[in-house]
């Protein structure tokens, strides 16, 4: 057991707990989100010894100097003081300016941001609301926007932000927009290069960011989409994205529905599947990988299989609280 | 201080940029072997690839803090999971397949097969 000091109050950090677990069952309000080291938002700094490296994973080398690190991945190794508000993250005031249906159960969410957001194409913002209740949402436009950025909110069944902007989020209400964060993100560099993007659900979102930038910046690699959800009714853009595909011919878009009847042109199967057994050979590939995290994962490990370089894959799992994310 | 002027075995290898393009070719090697991939199933594979990462830089030669018990402990889970002497030949065989592809000299690749094959016994919890 260790002990976890914060101000002058003291939590007890047990075996096989993270440091997160131990300040939310004392009632400590500490922000957190995606419990996975994704969301960055449960951030604290250690004030006397330094944290376990583990913790520090996806930080920025200068956070990491100072002692940050992420509350939900810190199994501490000794006794800790540490402190919640030394950098707090920075956000900047979003105006709803439009909600508008995808399908069923997406909506896209435009929102006008006070300061233009440096951000690369694939990142997520954590969009926050007035009583702190935070979750991680992926920038679904391209740099040439940065103010105005969409977002493509799935509604899950009981999920407390999502339902909340499916349901009562007005065109005009305030919500607050951080810092962009996240290293799944297109660099433009390596025009030449192939990019394989396969997404599930809202994992369209960074990934029509992504391709839009792409295809700005001029990226003449064939850039190859697969986009998967169960049934018909859960894919969206469709049309625009066979657009797309009219205009450049180095981009290429495949639905996926994995259950259900399909149209013409609408593969049978799931998107990872599909696309792996279609690229059998993706040495020198630049991958990208978003939604569910099983499909994530797996799917990292046969792109890395099938040829591409771990540093040329980047995925971001959109982790929530239960498994019911496709 | 060491007196002898010559390249360590590290350096002769090229150090962690070889580490690091060796790792990419045996991971890849280690996780399409169905003699032996069950052992590296594992969500997290940047995790393991750093593991890897370790595994040849100490094979190479290279600075390492590991001894004779870090490597019991290390894979003592794996030695419950069936760990034996056939999944270690195997490992072996990625090793020097790896270094071949890279075109690593024959003498060079003894002399990491040698340190690999020293911590046999370790690795397997003998
Ligand atoms: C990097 C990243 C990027 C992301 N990008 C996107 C994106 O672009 N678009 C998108 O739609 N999502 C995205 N997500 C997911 C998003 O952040 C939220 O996790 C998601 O919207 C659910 O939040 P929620 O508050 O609605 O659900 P929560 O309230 O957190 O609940 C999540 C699920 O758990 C269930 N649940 C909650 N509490 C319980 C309980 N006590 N017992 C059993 N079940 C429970 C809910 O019913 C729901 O299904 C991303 C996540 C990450 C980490
Ligand atoms: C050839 C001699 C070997 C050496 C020198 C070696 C070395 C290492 C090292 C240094 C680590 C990292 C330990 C850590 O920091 O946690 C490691 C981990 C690991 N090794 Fe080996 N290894 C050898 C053989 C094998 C074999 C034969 C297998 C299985 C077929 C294997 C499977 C693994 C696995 C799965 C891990 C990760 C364990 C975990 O999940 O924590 N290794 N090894
Ligand atoms: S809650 Fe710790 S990083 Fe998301």
């Amino acid at each position: 057991m260790k002990k976890i000091s914060l101000g002058d109050q003291v939590s007890f950090c047990y075996e096989g707990e993270t440091v997160l677990d131990a300040l939310l069952r004392d009632n400590i309000d500490i922000p957190n989100s995606c419990k996975q080291g994704a969301c960055q938002s449960c951030m604290v700094r250690s004030l006397d010894v330094e944290p376990p490296v583990a913790a520090q994973s996806g930080l920025k080398d200068v956070l990491r100097k100072q002692k940050h690190f992420l509350a939900c991945l810190c199994y501490p190794e000794q006794d800790m003081a540490i402190t919640l508000s030394q950098q707090p993250e920075f956000f900047t005031e979003g105006t709803v300016m439009e909600k508008r249906p995808l399908n069923q159960e997406t909506l896209l969410l435009t929102v006008e941001c006070k300061e233009p957001l440096d951000f690369y194409a694939g990142q997520f913002v954590n969009l926050k609301r007035v009583d702190g209740l935070m979750r991680s949402y992926s920038i679904a436009n391209s740099r040439l926007h940065d103010k105005k950025l969409t977002f493509h909110i799935r509604r899950l069944a009981g999920g407390r932000f999502s339902e909340w902007v499916h349901q009562e989020l007005l065109v005009g209400d305030k919500i607050a927009v951080s810092d962009p964060q996240g290293l799944c993100y297109y660099l433009p560099t390596r025009f030449e290069q192939n990019m394989l993007l396969i997404g599930t659900g809202s994992g369209l979102a960074p990934l029509a960011g992504i391709i839009t930038e792409a295809l700005q910046q001029g990226h003449t690699g064939d850039i190859h989409l697969f986009h998967g959800s169960r049934e018909m009714d859960g894919l969206y853009w469709i049309e625009e994205m066979l657009e797309l595909e009219r205009q450049y011919p180095n981009f290429h878009y495949t639905p996926c529905v994995s259950r259900g009847d399909s149209p013409e042109g609408v593969a049978v199967g799931r998107a990872n599947d599909i696309a792996l057994s279609r690229l059998p050979d993706l040495k020198g590939w630049r991958v990208f990988l978003c939604g569910h995290p099983e499909m994530v994962n797996e799917t990292k490990r046969q792109a890395y299989l099938n040829g591409a370089s771990l540093k040329d894959i980047y995925a971001d799992a959109f982790h929530v609280a239960s498994t019911s994310l496709d | 201080m060491s007196e002898t002027p010559t390249l360590t075995l590290y350096d002769q290898l090229g150090g962690e940029a070889a580490v690091n393009a060796a790792v990419d070719i045996f991971y890849r090697k280690v996780l399409s072997d169905h003699r032996i991939n069950r052992f590296f199933d594992n969500t997290d594979m940047e995790q393991q690839a750093a593991k890897q990462k370790a595994f040849l830089t100490m094979a190479f030669g290279g600075p390492n803090n590991y001894n004779g018990t870090d490597m019991r402990n290390a894979h003592a889970r794996l030695v419950k999971m069936g760990l034996d002497n056939s999944h270690f030949d195997a490992v072996m065989e990625h090793l020097s397949g790896t270094l071949q592809e890279l075109n690593v000299p024959q003498e060079l690749i003894a002399q990491v097969a040698a340190i690999a094959e020293s911590t046999r016994s370790d690795v397997l919890g003998k």
